[in-house]
């Protein structure tokens, strides 16, 4: 691949990492990042990637901006206000780096739609940038039975933690957590708030899994959760075990087909 | 005796159960935290059964959301 003089500038401070260098910025190029969720989580992740020069970055979201998400939603300024995200997102992203594809699916996923979206542009990466349980484990299963690799977050109050999934290589999601909690069991970030920058913490660490993965270098976090607490300032890592007994990706599954959790249903609000 | 919950040395005074840890510790929402007792998980029929030991490490996991976008 022969680069232009404009991207030897625009990359030339990852080039000169001897982990990324010409051949590792031929993969950012080439490669193709699905973020579902442009809130807190996906808006860091996406111009991360957008700017690292992630050739592909798919952006899949049914919600429309509003002024209590710029708090912590960066891609969005107060002028989208109304917009739909995954537009207000593909036009943050073209004006930090018009070389990227940015790809939009308005709508949520669902187990409907999610293997059509991913095998859209065949994603190398997915990052579950959602905000609710259903919508996580439905990821989760999807990329354990397609085969896919993924990070998973989830931020609320001050704290933060995230995971990757990488096939055959560590527990999934569903090891650690099982089943979804029934609707408004457990807190969520519109009832019990969160601090702005936690997103941006988060997020651009699954950004940073995302290159990673692409680069083939470093460690990913499989079989670890990271947690973190901004009020203390402290990062856990946790070594996690795969169950045997996991549904869909255990020793005797009996996932072997996408089922949609009780949810919201969209425009429910 | 001590053991290890979130990275947080506890002291007991007699081995008592998960489940009572959970309890004394003051675990939020306890009916969805996932349990990990020296990396390993601990099911929920588990909890009442199984009693800690001294220098045992102990997780609470915590469903945690965020971001945006409902599925």
């Amino acid at each position: 691949m022969k680069f232009s003089d404009g991207q030897l500038e625009r990359y030339s401070r990852q080039i000169i990492l001897k982990e990324v260098g010409v051949k590792g910025q031929e993969k950012f190029l080439k490669a193709k990042v699905l973020i579902i969720g442009t809130g807190g989580l996906g808006a860091p992740a996406a111009m991360y990637l957008a700017a690292a020069g992630v050739g592909t970055v798919g952006l899949v979201d049914c919600d429309k901006v509003e002024l209590s998400n710029l708090q912590r939603q960066i891609i969005h300024s107060t002028g989208d206000v109304g917009k739909p995200k995954v537009v207000s997102g593909q036009e943050t992203i073209w004006d930090l780096n018009p070389e990227v594809e940015v790809v939009t699916y308005q709508e949520w996923v669902s187990a409907a739609n999610i293997a059509d979206i991913v095998k859209d542009r065949n994603y190398d990466f997915i990052i579950d940038a959602t905000d609710n349980f259903p919508a996580k484990f439905l990821i989760n299963d999807a990329c354990v039975l397609m085969s896919r690799p993924f990070s998973h977050a989830g931020i609320i109050r001050f704290q933060g933690q995230t995971m990757t999934y990488v096939p055959g290589q560590g527990p999934c999601y569903r090891c650690v957590f099982v089943t979804p909690p029934p609707p408004d069991a457990v807190p969520t970030c519109r009832q019990a708030g969160v601090l702005g920058v936690m997103g941006g913490i988060i997020g651009t660490i699954q950004a940073a899994e995302a290159l990673k993965y692409i680069l083939g270098t470093g460690e990913l976090l499989t079989g670890r959760l990271l947690t973190f607490d901004a009020s203390t300032m402290n990062f856990r890592q946790i070594t996690l075990a795969r169950r045997a007994t996991c549904q869909v990706c255990g020793d005797c599954p009996t996932i072997s087909e996408l089922i949609d959790h009780e949810q919201a249903v969209c425009g429910q609000k | 005796m001590h053991i290890m919950v979130n990275g947080k040395e506890v002291e007991l005074s007699q081995s008592v159960s998960i489940r009572q840890l959970i309890v004394s510790q003051e675990v939020a929402t306890p009916e969805y935290v996932t349990v990990q007792l020296n990396e390993e998980f601990v099911s929920a029929a588990e909890l009442d059964g199984t009693l800690l030991n001294d220098g045992d490490v102990v997780e609470f996991l915590y469903f945690m959301g965020g971001g945006q976008a409902k599925s």
